[in-house]
Protein backbone atom coordinates (compact mmCIF):
# COMPACT_ATOMS: atom_id res chain seq x y z
CA UNK A 1 0.00 0.00 0.00
CA UNK A 2 1.43 3.27 -1.15
CA UNK A 3 1.73 6.41 1.52
CA UNK A 4 -1.33 8.70 1.99
CA UNK A 5 -1.46 11.12 -0.97
CA UNK A 6 -0.17 14.04 0.50
CA UNK A 7 -2.27 16.23 -2.34
CA UNK A 8 -4.66 19.11 -0.95
CA UNK A 9 -7.93 17.92 -1.00
CA UNK A 10 -10.52 20.37 -2.41
CA UNK A 11 -13.06 21.40 -0.02
CA UNK A 12 -16.55 19.65 -0.36
CA UNK A 13 -19.98 22.04 -0.80
CA UNK A 14 -23.13 21.01 1.27
CA UNK A 15 -24.32 20.35 -2.22
CA UNK A 16 -21.61 18.06 -3.41
CA UNK A 17 -21.97 15.49 -0.31
CA UNK A 18 -25.44 15.57 -1.25
CA UNK A 19 -24.51 13.96 -4.43
CA UNK A 20 -22.57 11.89 -3.59
CA UNK A 21 -24.78 10.49 -0.84
CA UNK A 22 -27.07 10.46 -3.91
CA UNK A 23 -24.79 8.37 -6.18
CA UNK A 24 -23.38 6.18 -3.61
CA UNK A 25 -26.80 5.04 -3.06
CA UNK A 26 -27.19 4.48 -6.40
CA UNK A 27 -24.77 2.18 -6.86
CA UNK A 28 -25.51 0.08 -4.30
CA UNK A 29 -27.30 -2.68 -6.55
CA UNK A 30 -24.33 -2.83 -8.56
CA UNK A 31 -22.10 -3.07 -5.75
CA UNK A 32 -24.18 -6.40 -4.74
CA UNK A 33 -23.84 -7.56 -7.81
CA UNK A 34 -20.34 -7.22 -8.46
CA UNK A 35 -19.84 -8.65 -4.93
CA UNK A 36 -22.06 -11.44 -5.25
CA UNK A 37 -20.30 -12.58 -8.40
CA UNK A 38 -16.41 -12.18 -6.31
CA UNK A 39 -17.95 -14.09 -3.69
CA UNK A 40 -20.14 -16.84 -3.95
CA UNK A 41 -22.70 -16.18 -0.95
CA UNK A 42 -24.99 -13.61 -1.26
CA UNK A 43 -24.90 -12.91 2.67
CA UNK A 44 -20.79 -12.25 2.53
CA UNK A 45 -21.63 -10.18 -0.50
CA UNK A 46 -23.62 -8.31 1.64
CA UNK A 47 -21.55 -8.15 4.19
CA UNK A 48 -18.57 -7.07 1.26
CA UNK A 49 -21.01 -4.23 0.13
CA UNK A 50 -21.42 -2.96 3.82
CA UNK A 51 -17.66 -2.81 4.54
CA UNK A 52 -17.36 -1.21 1.02
CA UNK A 53 -19.75 1.38 1.75
CA UNK A 54 -18.22 2.45 5.18
CA UNK A 55 -14.74 2.79 3.75
CA UNK A 56 -16.46 4.78 0.71
CA UNK A 57 -18.36 6.81 2.91
CA UNK A 58 -15.19 7.78 5.36
CA UNK A 59 -12.87 8.35 2.26
CA UNK A 60 -15.49 10.62 0.57
CA UNK A 61 -13.17 13.67 0.66
CA UNK A 62 -11.13 11.42 -1.97
CA UNK A 63 -13.61 11.11 -4.10
CA UNK A 64 -13.84 13.33 -7.14
CA UNK A 65 -16.87 15.04 -8.31
CA UNK A 66 -18.31 14.16 -11.54
CA UNK A 67 -16.17 11.07 -11.95
CA UNK A 68 -17.91 7.25 -11.75
CA UNK A 69 -19.20 6.10 -8.52
CA UNK A 70 -19.21 3.08 -9.83
CA UNK A 71 -16.19 2.59 -10.21
CA UNK A 72 -14.69 4.43 -7.56
CA UNK A 73 -16.42 1.98 -5.55
CA UNK A 74 -16.03 -0.72 -7.47
CA UNK A 75 -12.19 -0.20 -6.48
CA UNK A 76 -13.16 0.25 -3.20
CA UNK A 77 -15.19 -3.06 -2.78
CA UNK A 78 -12.44 -5.47 -4.74
CA UNK A 79 -9.75 -4.26 -2.31
CA UNK A 80 -12.16 -5.27 0.76
CA UNK A 81 -12.75 -8.39 -0.99
CA UNK A 82 -9.03 -9.27 -1.65
CA UNK A 83 -8.28 -8.55 1.66
CA UNK A 84 -11.32 -10.68 3.32
CA UNK A 85 -9.72 -13.12 0.75
CA UNK A 86 -6.51 -12.97 2.24
CA UNK A 87 -8.04 -13.93 6.05
CA UNK A 88 -9.82 -16.82 4.10
CA UNK A 89 -13.01 -15.47 5.01
CA UNK A 90 -14.87 -16.92 2.30
CA UNK A 91 -12.90 -20.39 2.24
CA UNK A 92 -14.80 -23.30 0.79
CA UNK A 93 -17.84 -21.23 0.97
CA UNK A 94 -20.26 -21.55 -1.99
CA UNK A 95 -23.81 -21.64 -0.89
CA UNK A 96 -24.85 -23.70 -4.28
CA UNK A 97 -29.03 -24.14 -3.68
CA UNK A 98 -29.39 -20.03 -3.38
CA UNK A 99 -27.51 -19.50 -6.53
CA UNK A 100 -29.59 -22.53 -8.78
CA UNK A 101 -32.28 -21.05 -7.46
CA UNK A 102 -31.48 -17.63 -8.42
CA UNK A 103 -29.70 -18.26 -11.79
CA UNK A 104 -31.96 -20.63 -13.49
CA UNK A 105 -32.31 -20.06 -17.06
CA UNK A 106 -34.98 -18.91 -19.47
CA UNK A 107 -37.63 -21.44 -19.94
CA UNK A 108 -37.35 -22.84 -23.87
CA UNK A 109 -33.87 -23.89 -23.94
CA UNK A 110 -33.91 -27.57 -24.38
CA UNK A 111 -30.24 -27.68 -22.83
CA UNK A 112 -30.33 -24.94 -20.39
CA UNK A 113 -26.69 -23.76 -19.52
CA UNK A 114 -28.21 -23.47 -15.91
CA UNK A 115 -26.68 -19.81 -14.27
CA UNK A 116 -25.91 -21.40 -11.53
CA UNK A 117 -23.17 -23.61 -13.66
CA UNK A 118 -21.98 -20.21 -14.73
CA UNK A 119 -20.96 -18.98 -11.70
CA UNK A 120 -19.56 -22.28 -10.22
CA UNK A 121 -17.52 -21.88 -13.60
CA UNK A 122 -16.52 -18.75 -12.83
CA UNK A 123 -15.60 -19.19 -9.06
CA UNK A 124 -12.66 -21.32 -10.33
CA UNK A 125 -11.38 -18.97 -12.26
CA UNK A 126 -8.22 -17.29 -10.77
CA UNK A 127 -9.59 -13.99 -9.21
CA UNK A 128 -7.56 -11.76 -11.82
CA UNK A 129 -9.87 -12.93 -14.52
CA UNK A 130 -13.19 -13.64 -12.63
CA UNK A 131 -13.17 -9.70 -11.89
CA UNK A 132 -12.26 -8.60 -15.50
CA UNK A 133 -14.93 -10.73 -17.06
CA UNK A 134 -17.40 -9.53 -14.44
CA UNK A 135 -16.55 -6.06 -14.93
CA UNK A 136 -16.43 -5.91 -18.63
CA UNK A 137 -19.11 -9.17 -19.58
CA UNK A 138 -21.34 -8.75 -16.73
CA UNK A 139 -21.24 -5.12 -15.42
CA UNK A 140 -20.50 -3.52 -18.60
CA UNK A 141 -17.54 -1.58 -18.36
CA UNK A 142 -15.23 -0.34 -21.29
CA UNK A 143 -11.76 -2.58 -21.01
CA UNK A 144 -10.61 1.14 -20.10
CA UNK A 145 -12.50 1.52 -17.22
CA UNK A 146 -11.59 -2.32 -16.16
CA UNK A 147 -8.61 -1.18 -16.39
CA UNK A 148 -8.47 1.69 -14.28
CA UNK A 149 -10.66 -0.46 -11.53
CA UNK A 150 -7.72 -2.75 -11.42
CA UNK A 151 -4.85 -0.90 -11.98
CA UNK A 152 -3.42 -2.69 -14.66
CA UNK A 153 -3.19 -1.65 -18.79
CA UNK A 154 -6.07 -2.17 -20.89
CA UNK A 155 -4.22 -4.47 -22.88
CA UNK A 156 -3.93 -6.60 -19.74
CA UNK A 157 -7.46 -6.63 -19.02
CA UNK A 158 -8.52 -7.62 -22.59
CA UNK A 159 -6.34 -10.66 -22.25
CA UNK A 160 -7.64 -11.64 -18.94
CA UNK A 161 -11.41 -10.89 -20.34
CA UNK A 162 -10.29 -13.54 -23.43
CA UNK A 163 -8.89 -15.98 -21.33
CA UNK A 164 -11.09 -15.93 -19.26
CA UNK A 165 -13.96 -16.58 -21.85
CA UNK A 166 -12.02 -19.16 -23.20
CA UNK A 167 -11.86 -21.19 -20.05
CA UNK A 168 -15.70 -20.85 -19.43
CA UNK A 169 -16.23 -21.79 -23.12
CA UNK A 170 -14.04 -24.87 -23.09
CA UNK A 171 -16.01 -26.05 -19.33
CA UNK A 172 -19.36 -24.81 -21.25
CA UNK A 173 -18.87 -26.59 -24.36
CA UNK A 174 -16.82 -29.80 -22.80
CA UNK A 175 -19.11 -30.02 -20.10
CA UNK A 176 -16.44 -29.84 -17.40
CA UNK A 177 -18.00 -27.08 -14.95
CA UNK A 178 -16.88 -28.37 -11.86
CA UNK A 179 -19.38 -29.79 -9.42
CA UNK A 180 -18.76 -27.54 -6.33
CA UNK A 181 -15.75 -26.27 -7.37
CA UNK A 182 -15.02 -24.38 -3.85
CA UNK A 183 -15.17 -28.02 -1.74
CA UNK A 184 -12.45 -29.39 -4.11
CA UNK A 185 -9.49 -28.26 -2.06
CA UNK A 186 -6.78 -28.40 -4.45
CA UNK A 187 -8.93 -25.80 -6.86
CA UNK A 188 -9.40 -23.55 -3.80
CA UNK A 189 -6.05 -23.34 -2.81
CA UNK A 190 -5.04 -22.43 -5.96
CA UNK A 191 -7.25 -19.69 -6.03
CA UNK A 192 -6.21 -18.70 -2.78
CA UNK A 193 -2.53 -18.49 -4.37
CA UNK A 194 -3.42 -16.64 -6.75
CA UNK A 195 -5.51 -13.98 -4.77
CA UNK A 196 -2.19 -13.78 -2.36
CA UNK A 197 -0.32 -12.76 -5.15
CA UNK A 198 -2.51 -10.01 -6.40
CA UNK A 199 -3.02 -8.80 -2.72
CA UNK A 200 0.87 -8.68 -2.37
CA UNK A 201 0.31 -5.14 -4.52
CA UNK A 202 -0.19 -6.47 -7.75
CA UNK A 203 -3.24 -6.33 -7.89
CA UNK A 204 -4.66 -3.88 -4.97
CA UNK A 205 -5.36 -0.44 -6.34
CA UNK A 206 -6.14 2.85 -4.92
CA UNK A 207 -9.78 3.89 -4.80
CA UNK A 208 -8.38 7.46 -6.16
CA UNK A 209 -5.23 8.50 -8.20
CA UNK B 1 -21.94 -6.60 -38.80
CA UNK B 2 -23.98 -9.61 -39.08
CA UNK B 3 -27.42 -9.63 -40.20
CA UNK B 4 -27.65 -12.48 -37.76
CA UNK B 5 -31.20 -11.20 -35.59
CA UNK B 6 -31.51 -8.39 -37.80
CA UNK B 7 -33.38 -9.10 -41.06
CA UNK B 8 -34.63 -12.60 -40.83
CA UNK B 9 -37.59 -12.97 -43.04
CA UNK B 10 -41.06 -14.00 -42.36
CA UNK B 11 -41.36 -11.53 -39.66
CA UNK B 12 -40.18 -14.74 -36.93
CA UNK B 13 -37.45 -12.42 -35.14
CA UNK B 14 -35.23 -13.98 -32.98
CA UNK B 15 -36.64 -14.57 -29.30
CA UNK B 16 -34.43 -13.68 -26.48
CA UNK B 17 -34.32 -17.54 -25.73
CA UNK B 18 -32.78 -17.75 -29.06
CA UNK B 19 -30.55 -15.00 -29.05
CA UNK B 20 -29.58 -16.76 -25.76
CA UNK B 21 -28.76 -19.90 -27.38
CA UNK B 22 -27.67 -18.50 -30.37
CA UNK B 23 -24.29 -19.32 -31.46
CA UNK B 24 -21.72 -20.78 -29.14
CA UNK B 25 -18.70 -19.85 -28.81
CA UNK B 26 -16.56 -20.02 -31.66
CA UNK B 27 -16.82 -17.00 -34.15
CA UNK B 28 -19.78 -14.85 -32.39
CA UNK B 29 -19.04 -12.01 -30.99
CA UNK B 30 -20.57 -13.19 -27.51
CA UNK B 31 -21.11 -16.68 -26.80
CA UNK B 32 -24.38 -17.69 -25.39
CA UNK B 33 -23.23 -18.48 -21.81
CA UNK B 34 -22.14 -14.51 -22.27
CA UNK B 35 -25.67 -13.46 -21.69
CA UNK B 36 -25.99 -15.12 -18.31
CA UNK B 37 -23.13 -13.06 -17.23
CA UNK B 38 -25.06 -10.32 -18.04
CA UNK B 39 -28.43 -11.68 -16.67
CA UNK B 40 -26.94 -13.20 -13.26
CA UNK B 41 -25.80 -9.21 -12.93
CA UNK B 42 -28.86 -7.47 -13.77
CA UNK B 43 -30.87 -9.92 -11.74
CA UNK B 44 -28.86 -9.31 -8.62
CA UNK B 45 -29.25 -5.36 -9.55
CA UNK B 46 -33.13 -5.94 -9.47
CA UNK B 47 -33.14 -7.34 -5.98
CA UNK B 48 -34.50 -4.91 -3.33
CA UNK B 49 -31.84 -3.77 -0.76
CA UNK B 50 -31.63 -6.24 2.11
CA UNK B 51 -32.18 -4.06 5.52
CA UNK B 52 -29.00 -4.42 7.02
CA UNK B 53 -28.09 -1.99 3.79
CA UNK B 54 -30.97 0.23 3.67
CA UNK B 55 -30.25 0.98 7.17
CA UNK B 56 -26.74 1.85 6.82
CA UNK B 57 -27.66 4.18 3.80
CA UNK B 58 -30.23 5.77 6.25
CA UNK B 59 -27.46 5.95 9.02
CA UNK B 60 -25.35 8.19 6.77
CA UNK B 61 -27.86 10.59 6.47
CA UNK B 62 -28.27 11.30 10.37
CA UNK B 63 -24.57 11.37 9.63
CA UNK B 64 -24.37 14.52 7.65
CA UNK B 65 -26.42 16.52 9.45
Amino acid sequence: MTADQKRKLPERSAEDKKAFKRELTEVVPHLRAFARGLCGRPDMADDLVQEALLKAWAAQERFEPGTSMRAWTFVILRNAYLTDMRRNRFRGEYDEGVAERILTAPAGQEEPIHLSDLHRALLTLPAERREALLLVGAGGFSYEEAADICGCAVGTIKSRVGRARATIASMIEEGKVPERALEDPSAHRAILEELDEVAAGNGVTEPTR
Amino acid sequence: MTDHGKAVAGGSAPTPDEKLKGKSAKGADKPDWANGLKQFYDSVVDEPLPDELSQLLARFDEDED
